[in-house]
């Protein structure tokens, strides 16, 4: 039962990611792998300045400038050189993980010893796990807000539209290139903030720790939407942080279960799988169903 | 008010699927005209159509409004002045968004949007005032998502966005064409009551002949990226179904199946 904490802890920090990855999926409609990337450049750059001494909210907002550059760049690749998206995400991410490299100055970079946003918030309590929960819950429930209030104004709503149907937005006089560039942009900042966060509650930041967030992130917010519904903008952002609480949650129970750590990322993409697929499978099944009836 | 002159458009040019769309269109309205444009599949209707609003570049020629050279500009910058219907029920709103956010963006058309709230309450009441006239009982749904209105509903729906923010040019793409004729009655009813109330300059394309001679003060019909016949005033007025086919015949010197002219 210890495990509880921990968890909630894990999942609210990485539901960060994962309301970055909803707003390319689902508010762009786009499937925007530059967050294998951006994550570990995330914490990277938050790890590189931390290790130079700097203060920790300067750091994770260093990291969401990286993240934002990062998403600009995926943008242009695709607005600009009319690059499929899904291309123009894997192009940014490879070319991130070179970039990464450099900001470290090698694969792995320890913050052991090290101030970290964590210890500048544990005069809360002195059970570590519960600070991390705390300023978890601080940090999704300000991003939440933002979003929420961003996506409400003019900007925000052309960038909806943007996703919903494009021919729509640009009759209107938006220029989807600047609205498409604008919601990677943001996307990206998310999940390198999220990025520098768990680094910094890890206690080190590594150059392979971005390998698979993006099935994590769809697998949060596939969750969210199935369980907690979408039936507003703000009932969206909770089902996303509460799917991705629910993925650790899963996550933990199949471990606690037996199933060995390196079939994690296995299980996940087969979860997702079959999350994405679910739809199509109901109604082929209703679809028998019907035609059984009517003979 | 616009002036077309001597617009070409080639799709794919070089390849086997090219395909001559434009050969050389002039093209003058008056401040407050009203055109019909008929003609039969692969005519240029669209292909004209989507010249204006900027959705492709046209090969030659120069495209202006009131005065202003257009035709270098991409297509959301000529939304300032142009407001557009298309034939997809589909593409004219945003499926996801609630009526009354749609409306707030169309009420916005050509601005730069800023970091103003997208639909305030003060809104409501302007919204229900424009929606009522259209007695589809839009005005008592302003939270529902477009996306469960009817494909007439949202027609209207998209003709009311397309004219809110005063466009110079209003241009329907056989915009009834995707309903049941009783909605597409309906919805050429308010077209016509909107475009009359406000004397909006409208170019409408229509794959029907009786509404071409119904509606508008001149009509232009096109035939293999041409324009062929440009009636208006007392002409249009006295013109008949069986007139036009014959005004076709002798314009276009061959002997023509009505069908080829009335299916598109």
């Amino acid at each position: 039962m210890d495990l509880i904490i921990p968890t909630l802890s894990q999942g609210l920090l990485w539901s960060i990611l994962a309301l970055g990855v909803y707003l390319t999926f689902r508010v762009l409609d786009i499937a925007d792998l530059t967050v294998e990337g951006s994550f570990p450049l995330g914490a990277a750059a938050a790890s590189a300045c931390l290790v130079k001494g700097s203060d920790p909210f300067t750091a994770i907002l260093v990291a969401a400038v990286a993240g934002m550059l990062a998403g600009i760049i995926t943008g242009l690749l695709t607005t600009k050189l009319k690059i499929p998206a899904l291309l123009a995400g894997i192009l940014t991410m490879i070319a991130l993980y070179s970039v990464n490299l450099h900001v470290m100055g090698k694969a792995n970079l320890s913050l052991l010893q090290i101030d970290t946003v964590f210890t500048k918030f544990s005069f809360i309590s002195d059970d570590r796990q519960l600070v991390t929960l705390i300023v978890g819950a601080a940090a999704t429930l300000f991003l939440c807000l933002l979003c929420y209030w961003f996506f409400g104004t003019e900007i925000g709503a052309a960038i909806r539209a943007t996703g919903f149907n494009p021919n729509m937005i640009r009759a209107n006089g938006v220029n989807t290139d600047v609205t498409i560039v604008l919601g990677l942009l943001i996307s990206n900042a998310f999940v390198a903030i999220c990025g520098a966060l768990v680094a910094q509650s890890n206690g080190f930041a590594d150059v392979g720790m971005g390998v698979g967030t993006i099935v994590i992130g769809l697998a949060s917010v596939i969750i969210g939407e199935v369980l907690f519904g979408t039936k507003c903008f703000w009932r969206c952002l909770v089902s996303v942080v509460l799917g991705s609480v629910v993925y650790r949650i899963v996550i933990a129970l199949v471990l606690e279960l037996g199933m060995p750590p390196n079939d994690l990322k296995l299980f996940t993409a087969i979860l997702v799988a079959i999350a994405l697929g679910l739809p199509l499978l109901q109604a082929k099944y209703k679809a028998k169903q019907w035609k059984e009836a009517a003979k | 008010m616009l002036d077309i002159v001597h617009i070409a458009k080639t799709f794919n040019p070089g390849t086997i699927t090219e395909k001559i769309a434009l050969v050389d269109v002039s093209l003058h309205l008056d401040d407050g005209d009203f055109v019909t444009v008929i003609g039969g599949n692969g005519a240029g209707k669209s292909t004209l159509m989507n010249s204006i609003a900027g959705t492709f570049p046209v090969d030659r020629g120069s495209i202006s409004i009131d005065g202003e050279d257009i035709t270098s500009w991409p297509e959301h910058r000529r939304a300032k002045y142009i407001g557009r219907v298309f034939q997809d029920p589909m593409m004219g709103t945003a499926a996801g968004m609630m009526i009354e956010e749609n409306l707030a963006i169309a009420s916005r058309r050509g601005k730069m949007p800023t970091l103003r709230w997208s639909a305030p309450e003060s809104n409501r009441t302007k919204f229900r005032e424009l929606l009522a006239p259209l007695k589809l009982g839009l005005e008592d749904r302003l939270e529902s998502k477009v996306g469960l209105l009817s494909g007439g509903q949202r027609q209207a729906l998209t003709l009311l966005m397309a004219t809110m923010a005063n466009p110079k040019l209003l241009l329907l793409d056989e915009h009834t064409a995707a309903l049941d004729p009783k909605t597409a009655e309906k919805v050429l009813d308010i077209t016509t009551k909107i475009v009359g109330e406000r004397h909006l300059t409208t170019l409408m394309i229509t794959h029907n002949m009786r509404d071409a001679l119904r509606c508008g003060n001149r009509l232009i019909m096109m035939y293999d990226g041409k324009i062929l016949i440009d009636v208006k005033g007392e002409e249009k007025k006295n013109l008949t179904v069986p007139d036009l086919l014959a005004m076709f015949e002798k314009a276009a010197g061959s002997e023509l199946t009505s069908d080829s002219l009335l299916l598109s």
